[in-house]
């Protein structure tokens, strides 16, 4: 029998953001996006930097999330990321910022730059950036 | 005999030390209530982690990573978690001292000391030791990037040789009035504590399974570092709670005294008054 809902549970080291049952949800694994509805083979997957979609009824929601994975298994689903945050809690001005700041540091060949870690920062406020104008985008009816 | 003047002086000074530390010990109460919460809040994510790791670890080919090989230990690196402030009775002096015994302890290996906490890194200052690493300011609120930036700088360390074996010495939570100092092997990862039953279900793993074991085992390692920092920042506002109500307490014994002082010696300046007036009519007749 295949279950009517997902129990979702988001959950980092400092709080648990997220735990209600959805109907179905877009994660970013490390080897693409990955559509989870009701029924899903229990799967084990490490997570990028990206969005997750929730879609519950009509209502659409996203989340940005930098590292983690997740647990899939027919009626649950169990988040583990370094950080996740709802779209409505993202601070765009700050993640404007960071973007900048980040283009900044790849633009200039300076030796010194850690090159990873300013593109993972560009990733991250990117990512951001897209989330919180979806949420928007969403919220009018858009998506 | 001590004058009246002086003895009132004093008692309402001691009051007023008496009013700050009854409110630093609320304050204190309040913080480590917030404390605790987040240690509790960071349990499920951990417990998830081990799970996992565990099941993993049976299925991967743990012995190989970078993070679990053992070298003998010559090179070490100590990392020193105490307070950024004081009047929190015993709990900096006792975490350094249970650092210098270590020190002590292996004088011949090479040692480098992180220090994280500013009373930690003052006192290596004032005996001009060199630290290696300090992190301070951090304590007003713990978070996670603090956690994960240390422990990437200390695996970091590790994977490259630079050092044989990490420890971390600080104050555990027992209870809201106890605090223990323990000293703890952060690297080589000894082993992964059983914590968890082992995952029921055969999964699908995107990507292969040991690569995924790869990519949790510094998670792990930073989840440790965080806890231990939560640990010691519920332990601290417990510290400073039990030291400032012990100083309340002892301010109330000291008025209590004070005052039975100070009507002692009204009582003779009365006495003495009326034998002069008694005195001096005596006198006159």
């Amino acid at each position: 029998m295949v279950p009517e809902k997902i129990q979702l549970e988001i959950v980092t080291p400092e709080r648990v953001v997220l735990s209600e049952a959805v109907d179905e949800l877009i994660l970013p694994g490390t080897q693409g996006y990955l559509g989870v509805r009701p029924g899903h083979a229990p799967l084990l997957t490490t997570l990028q930097v990206g969005s997750i979609l929730i879609a519950k009824g009509n209502e659409k929601r996203f989340l940005a999330v930098s590292w983690g994975f997740a647990e899939v298994l027919p009626d649950r689903v169990a988040i583990l990321a370094e950080t996740a945050e709802r779209a409505e809690e993202i601070d765009l001005v700050r993640a404007q910022r960071a973007r900048e700041r980040a283009e900044e540091r790849l633009k200039k060949p300076d030796p010194n730059t850690d090159f990873r870690r300013a593109q993972v920062a560009l990733e991250k406020a990117l990512i951001r950036i897209q989330v919180a104008s979806r949420a928007g985008a969403a919220s009018r009816g858009e998506i | 005999m001590p004058n009246l003047r002086d003895i009132r002086t004093r008692i309402r000074s001691i009051k007023n030390t008496q009013q700050l530390t009854y409110t630093m010990k609320l304050v204190s109460a309040t913080k480590l209530r917030r404390a605790q919460e987040q240690v509790l809040a960071a349990r499920p994510y951990a417990r998830r982690m081990l799970q996992v790791l565990n099941s993993l670890a049976t299925r991967a080919h743990p012995e190989s990573h970078p993070l679990l090989q053992r070298r003998p230990e010559e090179k070490l690196e100590l990392v020193v978690v105490t307070a950024d402030r004081g009047l929190c009775g015993g709990f900096n002096a006792n975490i350094l001292k249970t650092t210098v015994g270590e020190m002590r302890l292996r004088q011949g290996a090479d040692l480098s000391v992180t220090a994280v906490g500013k009373k930690g890194r003052d006192y290596f200052r004032r005996r001009r030791f060199v630290l290696r690493k300090e992190l301070v300011d951090i304590f007003r609120k713990v978070s996670y990037i603090h956690a994960a930036e240390l422990a990437q700088d200390l695996m970091q360390r590790y994977v490259s040789g630079e050092r044989d074996a990490v420890y971390f010495v600080y104050n555990e939570f027992k209870s809201a009035i106890q605090q223990r100092v323990v000293v703890e092997k952060l690297l080589p990862i000894e082993r992964l504590p059983d914590e968890g039953r082992l995952l029921p279900v055969d999964y699908l793993y995107e990507p292969a399974q040991a690569e995924i074991f790869e990519q949790l085992l510094p998670k792990h390692v930073e989840v440790q570092v965080f806890r231990a920092l939560l640990e010691s920042a519920a332990a601290e506002h417990g510290a400073r709670m039990a030291a400032m109500d012990s100083a309340t307490r002892n301010a109330a014994d000291l008025i209590d005294n004070l005052t039975l002082n100070m009507n002692k010696v009204r009582q003779a300046g009365i006495t003495k008054e009326i034998l002069e007036v008694v005195a001096g009519a005596a006198a006159l007749e």
